[in-house]
This record gives structure tokens, sequence and C-alpha cells, in this order.
């Protein structure tokens, strides 16, 4: 199957965006495939906003920058406003709506709302919400197999940060039961 | 070796390790700053010299120190802490001292912004310290390229006895792709470094030095176009490019870096639509790839350069067209990144048709 994905996953800084967008291109790396991460930097601080791209695809990449994303998995409502009006039409839209409310969705995007906070805290963990996310991104596009992340978690999560591997992945099954 | 994905700034420091590199010497600054970051970690491992200096002209007279003990040198900075090292640099192209410069572009002028930015052009090709010189410099388009060249330009510095920049946009120093950092790149033959101040000639009495002042004007001249000869063999030797679709264009975009990716996009998009666009890559920013203009087809007739500058490479499309082509300019500057779009649109309006 020919892969070509754009996505550009936003937040606030210090909800995890940036690893989140990390994992993607760790396990597109890991399978052959070419991709981009590329962060927005700046003076960016916890609490203010953070993005990244990533461009996967099994030919070369050509533009490395994405305007036009395929997908977009925004975390908080200032992600949303920012990053909703460039999703392709038909694209997928992932959103954390935990702080969200009376929000008029684009109604030309395939929408998948998740209160990613409620569900992480219920874990025990508000941090883990955006491997949330990532397990419905995953589930939603079918890009990764759970298997591919996994492999990836087992690298980020070892050594001093072993012991936040269960957490992580039980946030990456809620994350895909939730988009399924 | 499998390829492993690297944020780009991490990945030239390990690919200067690899190149060689015996010594760095650097000061910090957004957005190259992990490349100071890693090697303060990692050149201890291997045995090197790591060294954060208090100022971009220490380092860089650091450099230039070691340099002339016949070490392998690397410094990196960013626009603003490169034009602080311009100076250094003409001293090292006077004392005819091999280096490597890593050139991690941002907006500017002056302090600017720190997003990505090719407004370093001239500064890169032209130098910004006095005197007859040149850096041989290069402008790579993918992280790959960009660790290949970095590997490369140890040699090549050895070379030439020269500095060597490699200039990368903020964007490359930032953005994270899978890379080889084994595969193989050409070696060069390289003579001794007899000419080292190292104390280790052998010989009482017979002692090397390192000097860039020459008091007499026969002496100097003479120098001069020594020097000069040795960037005449770069000009000819050393002009490296790319041309993508470019044997049936009618217009050639002309491009490097990031902005070169997006390009590629562009001619996706336009050869679609029937509209016959080709790029040329300059991979060499100095030497300017002369050569490569020279093998444009003649259907061909108009060359759009494409910059995140206000058209300084574009100065030198011109020189090299000298008036054969009609010409086309289109920048973004400030740190913005033009959008494949708003390139396409400008060709489409280039030759006739409507923006889509």
């Amino acid at each position: 199957m020919a892969k070509h994905e754009q996505v550009i996953v936003a937040g606030f800084g210090g909800q995890g965006v940036m690893l989140m967008g990390q994992m993607l291109a760790y396990a597109a790396t890991n399978e052959g495939l070419n991709t981009v991460w590329i962060p927005s930097y700046g003076p960016e601080t916890r609490g203010g906003t953070a993005n990244c791209s990533i461009a996967i695809s099994d030919k070369m990449i050509n533009s490395p920058v994405v305007t036009r994303p395929d997908s977009v998995v925004a975390l908080n409502l200032p992600s949303l406003e920012k990053f909703e009006p460039k999703l392709k039409k038909d694209g997928l839209l992932i959103v954390n709506d935990a702080a969200i409310k009376d929000y008029e969705y684009r109604d030309d995007v395939r929408l998948i709302t998740i209160d990613a906070n409620k569900e992480a805290l219920a874990l025990g963990n508000l941090r883990v919400a955006n491997m949330i996310m990532l397990g419905a991104y995953i589930q939603a596009t079918g890009i990764f197999k759970k298997d591919a992340i996994i492999e990836v978690f087992k690298k980020t999560f070892s050594g001093d940060k072993a012991k936040l591997m269960d957490i992580n992945v039980k946030a990456l099954e809620t994350g895909m039961k939730l988009a399924a | 070796m499998a390829k492993v994905l690297m944020k780009g700034n991490e990945a030239m420091a390990l690919a200067a390790i690899k190149g060689g590199c015996d010594a760095f010497f650097g000061y910090p600054i957004t957005p190259q700053n992990e490349v100071p970051e890693y090697l303060s970690y990692h050149m201890k491992e291997y045995g090197r010299v790591f060294v954060q200096a208090e100022s971009e002209v220490a380092a860089i007279n650091m450099v230039y120190g070691a340099a002339g003990a016949g070490a392998r040198v690397l410094t990196s900075s960013s626009s603003p802490g490169i034009a602080l090292k311009q100076e250094g640099i003409s001293y090292m192209a006077g004392s005819q001292l091999p280096a490597v410069i890593i050139n991690v572009m941002r907006g500017g002028p002056g302090l600017g912004s720190i997003q990505p930015s090719q407004g370093d052009y001239n500064q890169v090709t032209r130098g910004g310290g006095n005197g007859d010189y040149h850096v041989l410099s290069f402008g790579p388009e993918t992280l790959q390229e960009t660790v290949d060249l970095v590997r490369q330009a140890f040699d090549i510095a050895d070379y030439y006895r020269n500095p060597v920049m490699i200039a990368v946009d903020g964007l490359i120093g930032q953005m994270m792709e899978p890379v080889d950092l084994d595969n193989e790149i050409p070696k060069m033959d390289l003579p001794p470094k007899d000419w080292a101040a190292n104390g280790k000639s052998g010989e009482r009495g017979k002692r090397n030095t390192i000097v860039s002042l020459h008091l007499d004007t026969q002496g100097l001249e003479g120098h001069n176009l020594a020097l000069k000869k040795k960037y005449d063999e770069m000009v000819e030797k050393e002009q490296r490019y790319e041309m993508i679709q470019t044997d049936d264009a009618d217009i050639v975009i002309v491009a490097y870096g990031t902005v070169a990716r997006v390009v590629r996009s562009v001619i996706e998009t336009l050869r679609e639509e029937g509209i016959k666009v080709g790029l040329l890559r300059p991979i060499t920013l100095w030497p300017f790839p002369e050569k490569a203009f020279e093998k444009l087809p003649e259907s061909a007739k108009m060359l759009l350069t494409v910059e995140m500058s206000l058209g300084q490479m574009h100065q030198d499309v011109r020189m090299v067209n000298e008036g054969k082509r009609k010409l086309a300019f289109y920048g973004r500057a400030g740190g913005i990144v033009p959008e494949a779009d708003e390139i396409a649109d400008e060709v489409r309006k280039l030759v006739g048709g409507s923006p889509a």
C-alpha cells in the first residue's frame, strides 16, 4: 500500500505534542519509510503553544514543510483554531476537547473528539493524554500497527523511564479503542 | 548501515566527529545550539576537544590556533554569530588554514529572528572579512546531503588549506530526518601538514609560522596571486549542482536548500498541469555552479530564482545569465519558508496562465 501522510500535531507546551510527533517519525524510520519531523521553534514555553509537523512517505519527501495536512491532531483550542482551516477537505481532525465547548467544527472533515485529559486522569497521569491521541491517530489512519509504536516506546521508555512503559501502552490502547 | 532518525543539528555534529574533527570551538546561538550541545557530550568520548568560548570572536581565534597546529577544527554558529567570526575567517584564508564552519541561518539583518532564512547568501559567498579571499561554501538540501558534506568538508578544507562553510537554513538544523552517517563518501588524497606550527619539525632552528601579515607589497601580491590560483582551482573543480527535469523545460527555477525541496513539489504539481518547469539546484554556493547554466536547453527561455532572501542569489544568476534569458525573482524573508502553492502561482503568472 502506498503511504503518504502529512500530519500536524499541536497543543500547549508541556502536553507532549513534540514527543507524540517524534513517535510517528521513529516508527516511520523503523519501517524504512522516509519521514521529516519539523518542530515549531521560538519563544515556546510551558503553557504556550507548540506544534510539529510530520511527513511520512514511501517516496522521497519533497517539500518538508506541511502546509495542507492530511490530518490534524489538536490538543487545545488555540491549536484547533490555528490548524483546522489548513486541513485538507475530507482530512482527519482529532481533537482533545477537554476544555473546548460549543465549537463549530468544519463539516467537510472526518472528526474524532476525545476528552483525553479525562481518559488520562482515569489511567492515573494527565501527562499521557498525548499517547491517547497517538493511539486514536494510528487507529483512525491505520498508518502504523500498535506494535510499531510499542517498538518505539521500548527505546523511549527505557532505563529510568522504564516505569512509564505500562501507562503509556495503556494510553495508546485507550486512544485506539476510542477511535475504533 | 541502517538509517537513524536524528535532528539536523545533532546529525551535523555527529557527522563532524565521523569526518575526523579533532576540536570544536563555539558559542551558543539559536537555531544551532544542538550542535555544541551534542559535541559537549560526545567529543570527550572520542578523546577530542570541546570548548565553549566566551564569544564568537574568541571561538574563531581558537579555531585559527588549533588549525594552525594542524588539527581538524569545527565551529558552528548562526547568522549574527557568523558575522562576528568574519574577521577570523579572513585571517584564516590569509594564513591558509583549513577549518569547517557550520552556519545554520536565521533571519536578519542584525539579530533578526531565529526562524529559517537564506539571508546570509552574501556573507556566505562573499564573506564579511577584508581582502581577496573566498570560502568554499555548500548549501545542501536534505539532511542526508548535509551530513555527507560535513564529513567531506574536512578533507576539502585540508586539501585547499582554506575554510569551508556548510550553510543551511534553520529548518535543516531543527528538523529530524533519517540519515545514514556511514555511507560511502569521496575521500581525497591529502598531503601531510608539514606547514603546521606544532613544534614537530624535528630540526632545531626550523620552525613553521602562521601569518597573514605581508608588509612587503610584492610579497603580498605574490601571496594574493597564489591564493587566486587556489580559488581558480576550486572554481574549476568544485562546482556542484543538480539539474532536475531541465531537459525539456520552458522555465527553470534556481533554488537551493530547503527552498529547492519545496520547488520539487512545485514541479510535480505544475508538470501535471502541462507546464514544463525544471529545477537548477546549486549545491556549492561558492563557487557558484556556472557550468550548470551552460547545460540548460535552448527551450529554457526564463529563469526564476526563488530564495528565502530578497534577491541575493539572484545577483549571481544575473551575472551568470549575461542577459541571455529572461529573469524573474520570488523571495520570502523574515523567517518565512515559501509555500509550494505560492511558488506555483508565481510560475503560472510568468507563463501567462492565471493562478489556480
